[in-house]
C-alpha cells in the first residue's frame, strides 16, 4: 500500500462525498429572492377582472402601487394555464374577504396570459373577491424577479417587499405574514 | 408479480456469484467458477424477463403497474410507448440494469475460457455493480409497484421525449456507451485483485472494450446534440447542461485512455496513469448518473426523485474508496519499465494530449459542481453556464486540435531536426488555407481563427499520413490508389482507424466553429403573405394551420422558401400542445444543405392565425457535425475489428 | 476543392452583409441576453431560450440598452431582481475566482510535471524511471 498516494486520493474523495451529501439536502430549484427588504418596484396596471364588492375595482381602472402606500399589499401572480394556481385560488379569495375594511390590499397580477382566458378561469373557479390586473410584456413580473406562477409578494406599509412565497400559499401563511405586517405598520 | 420477483431472485443469484468467485480463488476450488459464470448468465436472463415484462406492460397499457401509470398513455403512439421504457427514472434504472447484465454476460461469454483469475474477478465486479442496481429496482426506483385502483389511462411520457424519433436512438446508445465503461473498470479491478495488473494482457482486452464503449458514447453524444437541435427549438445543440456534461466527462477520460494506452503498449509506460483513467472513467459515469438522477444539480433533463440520491451516494462512496484503495495498494507494482528516446516524439504529444483532455474534464467537472460548492461554502446560489464553459474550454479545444495535427505527424521514439521539419511544416499549408477562408468570411475572434487554422493543420496532417502510406504502397507494390488505401488501412487498422476518427473530430470541430462564429438569426412577427429574410434566404408565410392528433394538438406555420418569385420548397415549423404540459413543445423546421442549415422555429402566434412570430437562424456547417460524428464512429469501427490477416508467422 | 472553399467563403460573406436597421442594438441585446439565465428553463440563456418569459426579458434588455444603460447596468438590474444566480457566468471575484483558477493551475502544474518527467525519462537511460 502506498500510503502517501492513498492519503492524497482520500483527501480528494472524502470532501467530494461530503459535498454530495450536503447537496442532497438542498433543492437546486429553490433560489432565494434578493428582493425582501428592498423597496418594491412601482407599477400601474389596468384592472381586467373587477373582483367582488367590497374589494372590487372597475375594469379599466389603473391600480398604482403609489396609491397603496400605508397599506399592506399582497401581490399574487397567476395565470389560467397554471395548474398549482388552482390550489391556492379559493384560499386567497376567501382570506382576502376577511380583510375587507382593513388596511390590506390584495391584487392579482395576470402573468403571460390573455385577460379573456383569465376572466373565464375566474368564472370557472367560482369568482375572485379581489381585482386582478393585466401585466403586458411581463414587465412587472420581471421587476419582481418572478420565476414562475404562482408567486406571492407581501409588501409592508412602507412599500417594501417583506416576503416572497413561491408556489401555492396557504391560509396560515397569508394570515401570519399579513397580520404581522399590519401590526408593524400600526406602530 | 413476475417481474418484481425476477429481480428479487436475480439478487440472490448475483450475491451467490459475488461470493463464489473469491471463495473459489481462496480455497482453490476452481470448480465453483462455472457456477459463478452461470450466475452471470442467469442474472442476464432474469433482468431480461423483468425488462420485457415492463415493455409488455407498457404496450398492453397495464396501468396497474406503477411505472406504466406514470408514463403510459393510451393515445401515445406505439413506438413512443415502447421507448418510454427509458423515459423516466425507474424505467431508466431498469434499462441500465438490463444493459449491464447483458455486458456481464458478453464478457463471460467471450472470455470464460481464458485461464487465470482475471475474468472471474472481472465478472464478480460486474455482478457487484449489478447488485447495486437491483437494490435500486426493489427499493427507491421500483418500477413494478402495484397501483390500486387501476387508473383508466395515464398521462403519457414527457412531451419532450415523445416528440422526436432520435429519442429512440440517443438513450440506448448512451446507456450502451455509459454502461459499457463498467467493463474496462471490471477488468481493471479484476487485474488488481488477481495480481495480473503487471501483465499487459488485461490492457489489450480492456482497450477493445473501451474502444467499443467509446464509439457508442461518441455516437450517443452526437445523437444527443442532434436531438436538442431538432427538438428544443433554440437552434443550438449543446448548452453545457449538467446532463450533457455528465455524458461528456467519461468520454474525455476514455479518449485520453485510448491514446495513453498506446504509450503503455509501445513503451511499457504510464501503467499507473492508465489504470487511473480506466477507474476514473467508470467513476465519472456513476457520478454523472448520480448528478442527473438525484436532482442535486438543476438540469432540464434531470428526473425528479425521492431517496435514490442517498443510495447512489453510498454506492459512489464505496466504489470510490474501494477502487482508490486498490489502486494505491497496487501502485508499487506499476512502476514504468520504459523510457523516452527523445522529447520530440509522439510519446510526448500523447502526454500533452492526456494533460489537456484531463484538464478539459476537470474544467467541466469543476464548473458543473461549482454551484454546489459555492452554496456549501459561501451560501450563495450562482450559475455556471454556457459563457463560462465556452470561455474556459476554447483554449483547451484549440490546443487539442493542434496536438491532433502534431501527434500523427511525429514518429515514435525520436525525430531528427530534418524529420521534424519535413513532417511539421507542410500541414501549415492547411492551416494557412483555413485561416484565409475564416478571415475572408469575416471571423475576427482569436479562438475562432485558431480553431479554423488548427483544424486545417490537423486535417492536412492526418490526410497526409494516408497519402504517404498509399504512395509508398503504390511504389512498392504497384497498386492503384483504391487498392492501396484498402490494404493500407487493413494492414494497420488501429492506426488508420484512429486517423479516420481524427478526421471525424475535425469535421465536428469545423461545424461547431463555423456555426458558433457565423450563425445569424432574425426574429419577426409577420402576417400570412408577408416575408421574412435573412442572409439571402427569404421565407414567405403561406398559412397558419392547426390539427388535432390523438395525443396532442399541433399548430403549424407553412413557410415557402423563395428564390425571387420562385418557390423552392416549404418549411413547416410546429408547436405541439400536450395536455399534461404547460409549455408547448416546438418542432422547428430544418432545411439542410451541404454548407449549412436554414432553421426556422415558430415562437408564438395569434390564436386566430392572423400572425406568427418566426425565428429564422442560418446555421453554417451544422450538418458537418452529424456527418463528422458518423466518421468518428466509422473510424472506431475500423479499429475495433481485428486485423483481417491470419497469423502469417 | 477551391470551388468548395470559395463557396464556403461566399456563403459566409452573404451572411455577414445581412442588412438591418437596428442591427447594432440587436447585437448588443444578444450579447447581454446570452449572459443572462432563463428563469424557467434553467440551463439556457434568455437569448437562446424560446420561452415567453425569455422573449420578454430580452425586450427589457433591449429597452434598457436603448435608453442608454450600459451592459453592466442592465446586468446589475437583473441581479438586483433575481440575484447573482441570473448570471450564466459567475463574476470572477472573491470565492468565484476558484472556478476560473483551478483549471489553469492544473494545466500549468501538469505542464511542469510533464516537463520534469520527459527530462528524467530521456536523460537517464540506466536508472529505471
Amino acid at each position: 500500500m502506498n500510503w502517501k498516494r492513498a492519503t492524497i486520493a482520500a483527501a480528494c474523495v472524502v470532501p467530494l462525498i461530503i459535498l454530495f451529501g450536503y447537496g442532497l439536502t438542498r433543492d437546486p430549484k429553490d433560489i432565494p429572492s434578493p428582493l425582501p427588504g428592498h423597496e418594491a418596484s412601482p407599477f400601474a396596471l389596468a384592472v381586467f377582472a373587477p373582483g367582488q364588492p367590497p374589494l372590487n375595482r372597475a375594469p379599466g381602472d389603473t391600480v398604482r402601487l403609489a396609491e397603496l402606500k400605508g397599506q399592506v399589499v399582497v401581490l399574487n401572480f397567476w395565470a389560467s394555464w397554471c395548474l398549482s394556481c388552482r390550489d391556492e385560488h379559493q384560499i386567497l379569495s376567501e382570506t382576502a374577504k376577511t380583510y375587507a375594511g382593513k388596511p390590506v390590499h390584495f391584487v392579482g397580477v395576470l402573468y403571460n396570459d390573455e385577460p379573456a382566458n383569465g376572466t373565464q378561469w375566474i368564472e370557472q373557479m367560482g369568482g375572485q373577491s379581489y381585482p386582478s390586473v393585466n401585466d403586458p410584456g411581463a414587465r412587472t413580473a420581471i421587476n419582481y424577479g418572478l420565476y414562475g406562477v404562482p408567486e406571492t409578494y407581501f409588501l409592508d406599509v412602507n412599500g417594501r417587499i417583506a416576503y416572497k412565497a413561491t408556489g401555492p400559499v396557504n391560509e396560515r401563511l397569508i394570515r401570519h405574514v399579513v397580520d404581522s405586517l399590519m401590526a408593524a405598520g400600526a406602530k | 408479480m413476475l417481474a418484481h420477483d425476477s429481480i428479487l431472485v436475480s439478487m440472490a443469484v448475483v450475491l451467490f456469484g459475488i461470493v463464489a468467485v473469491p471463495v473459489a480463488m481462496r480455497t482453490g476450488r476452481r470448480g465453483l467458477l462455472p457456477y459463478a459464470f452461470a450466475a452471470v448468465y442467469t442474472n442476464f436472463f432474469l433482468v431480461s424477463v423483468a425488462a420485457f415484462a415492463m415493455v409488455y406492460a407498457l404496450v398492453t397499457h397495464d396501468f396497474s403497474v406503477s411505472y406504466v401509470a406514470q408514463v403510459g398513455g393510451r393515445s401515445t403512439p406505439l413506438l413512443f410507448t415502447v421507448i418510454s421504457l427509458w423515459g423516466a427514472l425507474e424505467g431508466s434504472i431498469l434499462f441500465w440494469a438490463w444493459v449491464l447484465s447483458m455486458y456481464a454476460a458478453a464478457v463471460v461469454w467471450i472470455n470464460s475460457r481464458r485461464p487465470g483469475n482475471l475474468v472471474p474477478y472481472a465478472a464478480a465486479t460486474l455482478l457487484f455493480v449489478s447488485f447495486f442496481f437491483a437494490i435500486l429496482l426493489v427499493g427507491p426506483a421500483d418500477p413494478f409497484g402495484v397501483v390500486s385502483p387501476v387508473p383508466p389511462d395515464g398521462p403519457g411520457p414527457n412531451p419532450l421525449l415523445q416528440n422526436h424519433i432520435l429519442m429512440a436512438i440517443h438513450p440506448p446508445l448512451l446507456y450502451l456507451g455509459y454502461v459499457g465503461m463498467s467493463v474496462p473498470f471490471a477488468f481493471a479491478v479484476g487485474a488488481m485483485l488477481s495480481g495480473e495488473v503487471e501483465t499487459d494482457d488485461w490492457m489489450r482486452i480492456t482497450r477493445r472494450w473501451t474502444l467499443s464503449a467509446w464509439a457508442l458514447l461518441s455516437a450517443a453524444i452526437i445523437a444527443g446534440m442532434w436531438w436538442s437541435y431538432e427538438v428544443l427549438g433554440w437552434g443550438g445543440y449543446w448548452a453545457w447542461d449538467p446532463v450533457e456534461n455528465a455524458s461528456f466527462l467519461p468520454w474525455l477520460t476514455a479518449t485520453a485512455f485510448l491514446h495513453s494506452a498506446m504509450v503503455q503498449e509501445r513503451r511499457g509506460m504510464l501503467r499507473l496513469w492508465n489504470l487511473n483513467l480506466v477507474v476514473g472513467t467508470f467513476l465519472l459515469t456513476i457520478l454523472g448518473t448520480f448528478l442527473t438522477r438525484s436532482g442535486i444539480v438543476s438540469s432540464v433533463h434531470a428526473f425528479t426523485t425521492g431517496t435514490i440520491g442517498y443510495y447512489f451516494l453510498a454506492f459512489i462512496a464505496i466504489v470510490m474508496l474501494a477502487s482508490l484503495a486498490l489502486v494505491a495498494g497496487n501502485s508499487e507494482r506499476l512502476r514504468s519499465t520504459g523510457r523516452f528516446d527523445s522529447a520530440a516524439s509522439r510519446e510526448t504529444v500523447f502526454l500533452l494530449n492526456n494533460l489537456f483532455l484531463t484538464a478539459f474534464m476537470f474544467t467541466v467537472l469543476t464548473g458543473t459542481l461549482f454551484p454546489l460548492v459555492a452554496e456549501a461554502i459561501k451560501g450563495v446560489k450562482v450559475s455556471v453556464g454556457e459563457p463560462f464553459f465556452n470561455r474556459m474550454s476554447l483554449p483547451i479545444v484549440v490546443t487539442l486540435l493542434f496536438l491532433m495535427g502534431v501527434g500523427p505527424a511525429l514518429p515514435w521514439k525520436a525525430a531528427s531536426k530534418a524529420e521534424l521539419k519535413a513532417k511539421l511544416v507542410p500541414p501549415a499549408a492547411g492551416a494557412g488555407l483555413m485561416l484565409v477562408i475564416a478571415l475572408v468570411a469575416g471571423a475576427r475572434n482569436v479562438y475562432a481563427l485558431l480553431a479554423f487554422a488548427f483544424a486545417g493543420y490537423a486535417a492536412f496532417a492526418n490526410l497526409r499520413e494516408y497519402w504517404i502510406g498509399m504512395r509508398a504502397r503504390r511504389t512498392a507494390h504497384g497498386e492503384g490508389w483504391g487498392t492501396a488505401l484498402v490494404r493500407l488501412v487493413g494492414g494497420n487498422r488501429h492506426r488508420y482507424g484512429g486517423y479516420t476518427a481524427h478526421l471525424g473530430v475535425i469535421l465536428v470541430a469545423l461545424g461547431i466553429a463555423a456555426s458558433s462564429t457565423f450563425r445569424t438569426e432574425y426574429e419577426a412577427t409577420i402576417k400570412p403573405g408577408e416575408t421574412i429574410s435573412l442572409s439571402g434566404h427569404t421565407l414567405r408565410l403561406k398559412s397558419m394551420w392547426g390539427r388535432e392528433e390523438p395525443q396532442r394538438s399541433v399548430v403549424g406555420a407553412t413557410l415557402e422558401v423563395m428564390d425571387g418569385s420562385v418557390v423552392k420548397g416549404t418549411m413547416e415549423p410546429r408547436m405541439n400542445f400536450y395536455p399534461m404540459s404547460q409549455a408547448p413543445v416546438p418542432t422547428p423546421a430544418v432545411r439542410s444543405r451541404l454548407l449549412g442549415d436554414l432553421y426556422v422555429n415558430l415562437q408564438a402566434f395569434r390564436p386566430d392565425g392572423s400572425n406568427a412570430t418566426i425565428r429564422v437562424i442560418y446555421e453554417p456547417l451544422v450538418p458537418w457535425i452529424w456527418f463528422g460524428g458518423g466518421v468518428v464512429v466509422f473510424g472506431a469501427l475500423i479499429a475495433i475489428f481485428p486485423t483481417g490477416r491470419r497469423t502469417d508467422a | 476543392m477551391t470551388r468548395l472553399l470559395a463557396a464556403i467563403a461566399f456563403a459566409v460573406i452573404g451572411v455577414v452583409q445581412q442588412p438591418q436597421a437596428d442591427s447594432i442594438l440587436e447585437a448588443r441585446t444578444a450579447e447581454v441576453a446570452a449572459q443572462l439565465r432563463c428563469p424557467v428553463c434553467q440551463g439556457l440563456s434568455i437569448q437562446d431560450s424560446p420561452s415567453e418569459l425569455s422573449q420578454q426579458m430580452r425586450a427589457v434588455v433591449k429597452d434598457q440598452l436603448r435608453e442608454g444603460k450600459s451592459p453592466d447596468e442592465v446586468k446589475a438590474y437583473f441581479i438586483s431582481k433575481y440575484g447573482e444566480w441570473i448570471l450564466l457566468e459567475p463574476k470572477a471575484k472573491g470565492f468565484n475566482v476558484l472556478v476560473y483558477a483551478l483549471p489553469i493551475v492544473l494545466v500549468l502544474g501538469g505542464l511542469g510535471v510533464i516537463a520534469v518527467a520527459v527530462r528524467k525519462w530521456t536523460r537517464a537511460p540506466d536508472s529505471p524511471a
